[in-house]
């Protein structure tokens, strides 16, 4: 077991690596320094000096991969490659290239509002997909059944965006039950965060209870479960103390993946309520066209990534007597 | 009568399906005494298991539904009970053990908490009580230490153990009536001995009714008192099982007697029923046999036929009408079983297989360092002659199979040498060896999965005609083609079907005219007939030994059924953990059997020809692990007459004759 | 002469026509519908697909869900056929340049505007309700005697707009109509890109093993790895916004999943009896990738692009309204979506043009997912899709 947790996380490396040199790729060779520069000075102020005092300032004055004018180890590490891509192992995220401000402090401030949004979107979320699906389970073949998924169907053939906007429109503006969008300390941050989180749970209903609907069939039609009727028990225990023991498998590790990701919160729901979340500070950054937030939320997303692909391979061998890791 | 515990009238179970309502089910009527055992024997199709979820009323829902008649246990109609009264029988006063043990039971369960939860369920007692009695069952039904394995789970346990298992959990609340839904068929005949004497031992024990449904008319001789023969959905039979044996008198009983190969049919032709089982959505309002009966009369497509009682042996058969004597009608086909023409002796060496190894790295630990082998093959040496047959017999996990494949290059060998015409093909290029191949072909056990379901039978066959350029043009392909179609008794016209369309017994013809297109001298049939009924079984054994003689084919036939073995190989090979213990010619190895695990394994086969019942002696314990076999001779724990040296030291191969020799230390001095 | 008169005619509607991303997207569509009919072509050959179809074709929301399928595939067509008009000289009159060659506008209208065009024309002034005879605003007009007033002024083309006008008085329905094409080129065109790749490293890691697996695994978890909708985002920044890039980056981004499924079922169909039967027949490896391993996953392949396409579709609206989908001057229902969350802040309140991209949306992806389940169901029961 504690091998095999070295091993996947030795495995992470290469993966780190390899996220690193596609960023890379994407944000120095197809978008050189002083491309960016012109983004960020305008149109107006382009001179090849302030282009030089702007790399300069932010760094990006040095060569790509070598750096010939240094001796040692510096050669390598007085790079744009260095400084800019390989820091972020050690979680070095530097700074904005806009504002100036500290990114590692920034997504450690930030973390919190989009775990307090993302957290009860999923855990109630979940409760809602697994008890209905437990429940039309139950009645497969009947109306209820029928009906439920059609219903489902239907929902996640809905754009999120008009769950947004027509849940702010209809609770904030109409009935004003809720601040239109907003964000507060503390227990206020509560009636600031029940919209955005009953819109997740709606958004993601659907796919939510038609996935865990399959997982629960294909373990009914299993023979065991013939085993356990043919003991006396009812369908009921049948379902609560075999179905959803062995169908608790692929859910747990579905929720093992998405757990790192609660962190990183959601990007439509945080621009649109104003959570001072880590998605707003994505969409901001996005928008302002600064790439260094960017490439430090593309590490920070894969190294989650990795996270939630080992705490799935682990969760398994807790949960599935079956598999034993070595 | 008051000892009658079960009493089905005139049941009748249909199915709504697509195509219509299958009566799976339709009108059948049987008792079963107190503490008796009642067999319903059938092939596949026939609706003995449905037969059997009817009594437990645990149907298929909603598409599955009781269309008529009663289940009277005792004095209650389980057919009119509501479902909570029902929960109260199940598991309780009936319980059920299914055919494969490794998915019958919750894999995230502990054995433990399997059983508690049907005692808990139906008896007043604590918690503690129960785990008391879990463990009481499980040393009952023979599993070693009980209150360790109470704590584990499905997946530790063998498939023999696991069906131990079931057996507990189906009697822990000490049931009056246990139905046994083919509890042995997917397990090896040496744990299949096992579990019929458990269940014999517990049921004199308990003094509980069994109802045995199976298709092995072995398995019914050696335990059943009355026995019904099912035929689509209807009883054709029914008497007490030595008056059924001794004096069959429905056509399909006397022919499904018949069509068991053997050591007395060696050399004739096995009778064969044509046909297979119509399916249950198309069942004729006249007799359901008549299609396939070889003394079909004009009133047997007309009508049903009525049940003559003949001194309580039942028949539903027009032959009988009217008859007051149990005398067998004399069925036409007797005369058929004509001697086959011998295969012409000419003795040459085909294929020779010296010291063949396949062993599988096991790899552990950060780096994957490999830390020790799976040796599923292990020195095996043997060679076949053209247009002979060979057997390979062993349990299952014996490496059998993959000493087939191996042979055939399909897995690369870690050792050793395979010779074919005296080419070496071990170690050959993937590139030289295609040439090569069109010699040796292969059948497979499975007939649903060895035919690709995207491709129509004519492109599967002509594949590999078109590898190895038989036929100068397409046209002439096409006509060979279709002479091979023939030969393996397939129409022509079926070129263009997909193999969905097809019976399991024709998807195997299907898979022996692919292999034989190539127009190979050596074929190596995996366990060719395993997963066929016993009627196809011997179509398809008469067919393997038609085109024997007339290509001079040989054949390697790997296999765990003897009866097989005995009616159709020249030469026998028997394996166990990887390597053989024991070969020669086949009457030699029958007759004059000295390993102790050849004797086990022909022991442990239900007979026809057998009155005595149940045998004492059989094979205990599973086939050990091939990743640490014991030491020494890998038999030894397992083995009666085991000795100290046998613990210590392999034993050398012992020749009895120029043919015969096995590896025991009894024989070495 | 003639045959001159119109070959140059025609030279300059190529050459005007030569707007790289514009072809690319009419080849997307043409090729997308050439695929779809050559499929249909060889599964009606194939038994396999036709019982699926009897199946399907008894089912009554999943053929509703088909034509429906089909009459949106139809506007993407007609979207898609363009040419240019003569261009007029101010009197109305054909113009020609010199040497009496006809000239042609710059700008080419397709079938679907020609088709609608009353739609395209009928413009209003600003916002009009659906149905609606006069303007939905208050505009302050000075009568003859010198007073004002305020009016909702009477429109140009009363009750001809069915689901209203926006802020520039262009139809409302006209716009959610061309948001057809770009829904449907995104789903499609990405598909095409992902299909290919998913199947080839898919196939060629379960089939090979060892290395080519090593590799062929390492680069999709590395790709996966990162999040998508940086990933997406980062590269609509970095090249320029449009129809075409946006379907390169979501087929980049979307091929791993369906490449890691097919690696397992190549796994497991290597092991299967007729794939061994095959090698000892000495078919060839690629042969037998060919004959034996493809064909057995294509069902698996349609039934994910059928439900992956709803998801694309999805996708584009949600890029578009952040603003870096297919770019302001293409139709798009995200960005309708964009213009409209401004409108429903107006009081009084505007919620036509939101409705509008609401019910094309629905209109497109329903029936997909309904068609898509009904696909699965027909084909692979067991197959387990999120």
């Amino acid at each position: 077991m504690f091998s095999y947790i070295i091993r996947k996380s030795l495995y992470a490396i290469p993966i780190l690596i390899g996220v690193n040199v596609i960023t890379f790729l994407l944000f120095f060779v197809v978008n050189p320094p002083d491309i960016m520069a012109r983004r960020m000075l305008g149109e107006k102020n382009v001179t090849p000096e302030a282009i030089q005092k702007w790399k300069s300032d932010n760094g990006y004055n040095l060569p790509s991969f070598v750096n010939t004018k240094e001796a040692g180890w510096a050669v390598v590490t007085n790079t744009i490659f260095f400084q800019k891509s390989m820091r972020l192992f050690w979680f070095d995220f530097g700074r904005s290239d806009r504002t100036k401000v500290d990114i590692g402090s920034e997504i450690k401030q930030r973390m919190g509002p989009s775990f307090l949004l993302a957290l009860p979107t999923f855990i109630f979320g979940i409760m809602v997909e697994i008890v209905m699906a437990m429940l039309i389970a139950y009645y497969r073949g009947s109306y209820l059944d029928f009906w439920t998924v059609l219903i489902c169907v239907i929902m996640m053939s809905v754009s999120m965006l008009f769950y947004i906007i027509g849940a702010q429109y209809f609770f904030g503006k109409v009935l004003k039950l809720f601040p239109i969008s907003g964000y507060d300390t503390g227990i206020y941050s509560l009636k600031f965060i029940m919209l955005p989180v009953i819109i997740g749970i709606i958004g993601g209903v659907g796919v939510g209870i038609r996935f865990y609907r399959t997982l629960f069939l294909e373990e009914v039609s299993k023979d065991y479960v013939r085993t356990a009727r043919a003991k006396g028990l009812s369908e009921r225990s049948v379902l609560f103390r075999h179905v959803l023991k062995n169908a608790m498998i692929p859910i747990l590790t579905d929720v093992m993946m998405t757990l790192p990701f609660l962190f990183v919160g959601s990007l439509l729901m945080e621009s649109f309520f104003a959570i001072p979340g880590l998605g707003s500070f994505t969409i901001d950054a996005i928008n302002a066209q600064d790439f260094a937030i960017v490439r430090s939320m593309v590490f920070l997303g894969a190294v989650l990534y990795i996270i939630g692909q080992l705490l799935t391979d682990i969760s398994y061998t807790i949960a599935d007597p079956r598999i034993r890791l070595s | 009568m008051n000892d009658i515990l079960l009493d089905v009238q005139n049941l009748k179970t249909y199915f709504k399906t697509s195509e219509g309502i299958a009566q799976a089910v339709d009108g059948i009527s049987f008792q079963i005494g107190k503490g008796g055992t009642f067999a319903i024997v059938g092939e596949s199709g026939c609706g003995k298991s449905v037969t059997a979820l009817s009594i437990m009323r645990l149907l298929q829902r909603p598409s599955g539904y009781i269309a008529g008649g009663k289940i009277l246990f005792g004095n209650t109609d389980i057919t009119a009970l509501h479902e909570s009264e029902l929960r109260n029988i199940r598991g309780n006063k009936i319980s059920m053990i299914f055919q494969e043990p490794m998915t019958s039971l919750n894999p995230v369960l502990t054995i433990g908490s399997q059983i508690t939860e049907a005692i808990l369920l139906h008896q007043k007692v604590t918690s503690k009580e129960a785990k008391q009695k879990a463990i009481e069952m499980l040393a009952k039904v023979g599993i070693p230490e009980p209150e360790q394995r109470f704590r584990e789970y499905p997946h530790q346990m063998s498939g023999g153990m696991r069906q131990r298992v079931m057996i507990a959990i189906a009697l822990s609340c000490q049931p009056a009536l246990l139905i046994a839904d083919e509890p042995t068929t997917a397990l090896d005949v040496t744990i299949q001995a096992q579990i019929l004497n458990l269940i014999k031992g517990l049921q004199n024990e308990m003094h509980m009714a069994v109802l045995l449904i199976t298709h092995d008319l072995g398995v019914v001789n050696q335990t059943a008192d009355g026995v019904a023969v099912m035929y689509a959905g209807k009883i054709v039979e029914q008497a007490d099982k030595a008056t059924l044996f001794r004096t069959p008198l429905h056509p399909y009983t006397i022919m499904l007697l018949r069509s068991l190969p053997g050591m007395q049919k060696r050399g004739q032709k096995l009778e064969i029923i044509k046909g297979m089982v119509p399916g249950a959505t198309q069942f004729p309002t006249y007799c359901r046999f008549s299609a396939r009966c070889p003394n079909v009369m004009q009133v047997c497509t007309e009508f049903e036929p009525p049940t003559v009682n003949i001194n309580g042996h039942l028949v539903s058969c027009f032959l009988y009408a009217g008859a007051t004597e149990e005398k067998p009608y004399v069925i036409g086909g007797s005369s058929q079983a004509d001697s086959l023409p011998a295969s012409e002796r000419g003795a040459q060496k085909l294929l020779e297989v010296k010291g063949l190894e396949v062993h599988f790295p096991i790899q552990k630990g950060i780096l994957k360092r490999t830390v020790g082998h799976v040796k599923a093959v292990d020195g095996v040496d043997f060679t076949v002659n053209t247009g002979r047959t060979v057997a390979l017999v062993g349990e299952s996990g014996c490496g059998k199979t993959t000493a087939g494949k191996a042979i055939l290059q399909l897995v690369k060998p870690t050792g050793g040498s395979v010779k074919f015409d005296g080419t070496e093909l071990v170690g050959m290029h993937r590139s030289e060896l295609r040439p090569l191949r069109r010699n040796f072909q292969i059948i497979f056990q499975d007939p649903y999965s060895s035919l690709n379901p995207r491709m129509t039978v004519g492109e599967m066959i002509e594949e590999g005609m078109i590898v190895h350029n038989i036929g100068a043009d397409r046209e002439e392909r096409l006509g060979k083609l279709d002479e091979i179609l023939r030969k393996v008794g397939l129409d022509p016209e079926m070129r263009s079907r997909y193999p969905h369309e097809f019976s399991g017994g024709q998807r195997q013809r299907i898979g022996i005219a692919r292999a034989l297109a190539v127009q190979p001298e050596f074929i190596v049939c995996d366990e060719a007939t395993s997963a066929l009924d016993v009627s196809v079984q011997a179509q398809i054994l008469n067919l393997l030994k038609d085109l024997q003689s007339e290509f001079n084919l040989a054949y390697l036939f790997i296999t765990h059924n003897l009866g097989v073995v005995e009616y159709l190989s020249d030469y026998v090979l028997v394996m166990y953990l990887g390597r053989i213990v024991e070969r020669g010619r086949t009457e030699e190895v029958f007759e004059n059997t000295k390993h102790p695990y050849t004797k086990a394994l022909l022991e442990a086969v239900p007979k026809l020809d057998d009155k005595s019942g149940l045998k004492k002696i059989f094979l205990e314990g599973d086939v050990p692990s091939p990743v640490n076999p014991p030491q020494g001779c890998h038999f030894h724990p397992r083995c009666k007459q085991a000795m100290d040296v046998c613990k210590a030291k392999y034993p050398d191969k012992m020749a009895f004759s120029a043919d015969h020799s096995a590896n025991c230390h009894l024989y070495l001095k | 002469m003639l045959l001159n008169y119109y070959m140059n005619g025609f030279m300059q509607t190529i050459n005007i026509h030569l707007d790289a991303y514009c072809v690319a997207g009419n080849c997307a569509v043409f090729l997308l519908i050439l695929l779809i009919i050559r499929f249909i072509q060889s599964a009606a050959h194939r038994e396999h697909y036709r019982m699926a179809w009897r199946q399907l074709k008894v089912k009554v929301l999943p053929m509703i869900s088909m034509v429906i399928l089909c009459i949106y595939v139809l506007l993407a067509l007609m979207d898609s056929i363009a040419w240019h008009d003569r261009a007029l000289n101010p009197d109305g009159s054909p113009s020609v340049n010199v040497g009496n060659y006809p000239v042609f506008d710059t700008n080419s209208l397709t079938l679907l505007d020609r088709a609608f065009s009353s739609l395209r024309k009928n413009n209003e002034k600003t916002f009009s309700a659906p149905f609606a005879g006069e303007q939905f605003t208050m505009e302050t007009i000075v009568k003859a005697n010198g007073a004002k007033q305020r009016i909702t002024p009477k429109l140009k083309y009363p009750g001809a707009h069915w689901l209203g006008t926006d802020k520039v008085g262009s139809d409302v329905l006209f716009a959610a109509l061309k948001g057809v094409r770009t829904a449907l080129i995104v789903g499609g065109l990405t598909t095409l890109i992902v299909i290919p790749f998913a199947i080839f490293f898919g196939v060629m890691a379960g089939f090979f093993g060892k290395w080519i697996d090593d590799i062929i695994q390492y680069s999709y978890t590395t790709l996966a790895s990162i999040p998508n909708v940086l990933l997406i985002v980062s590269f609509m920044l970095l090249m320029d916004k449009g129809l075409f890039q946006l379907c390169i980056i979501l087929g980049v981004t979307n091929w791993t999943g369906l490449c890691r499924f097919l690696r397992g079922e190549t796994l497991k169909l290597r092991e299967l009896d007729y794939v061994q039967a095959a090698e000892a027949l000495g078919v060839s490896r690629l042969k037998i990738i060919y004959r034996h391993i493809v064909p057995n996953l294509m069902h698996i392949v349609l039934i994910a692009c059928v439900l992956r396409f709803s998801a694309m579709v999805l996708t584009e609206a949600v890029l578009s309204y952040i603003g870096i989908g297919v770019g302001s001057n293409t139709g798009s229902w995200g960005t309708m979506i964009n213009a409209a969350r401004l409108d429903l802040t107006r009081e009084p309140v505007v919620w036509w043009n939101l409705l509008a991209a609401f019910v094309f949306m629905i209109g497109l992806i329903l029936p997909a997912n309904i068609f898509g389940d009904a696909l699965r169901d027909a084909l692979d029961p067991k197959l387990k899709t999120r």
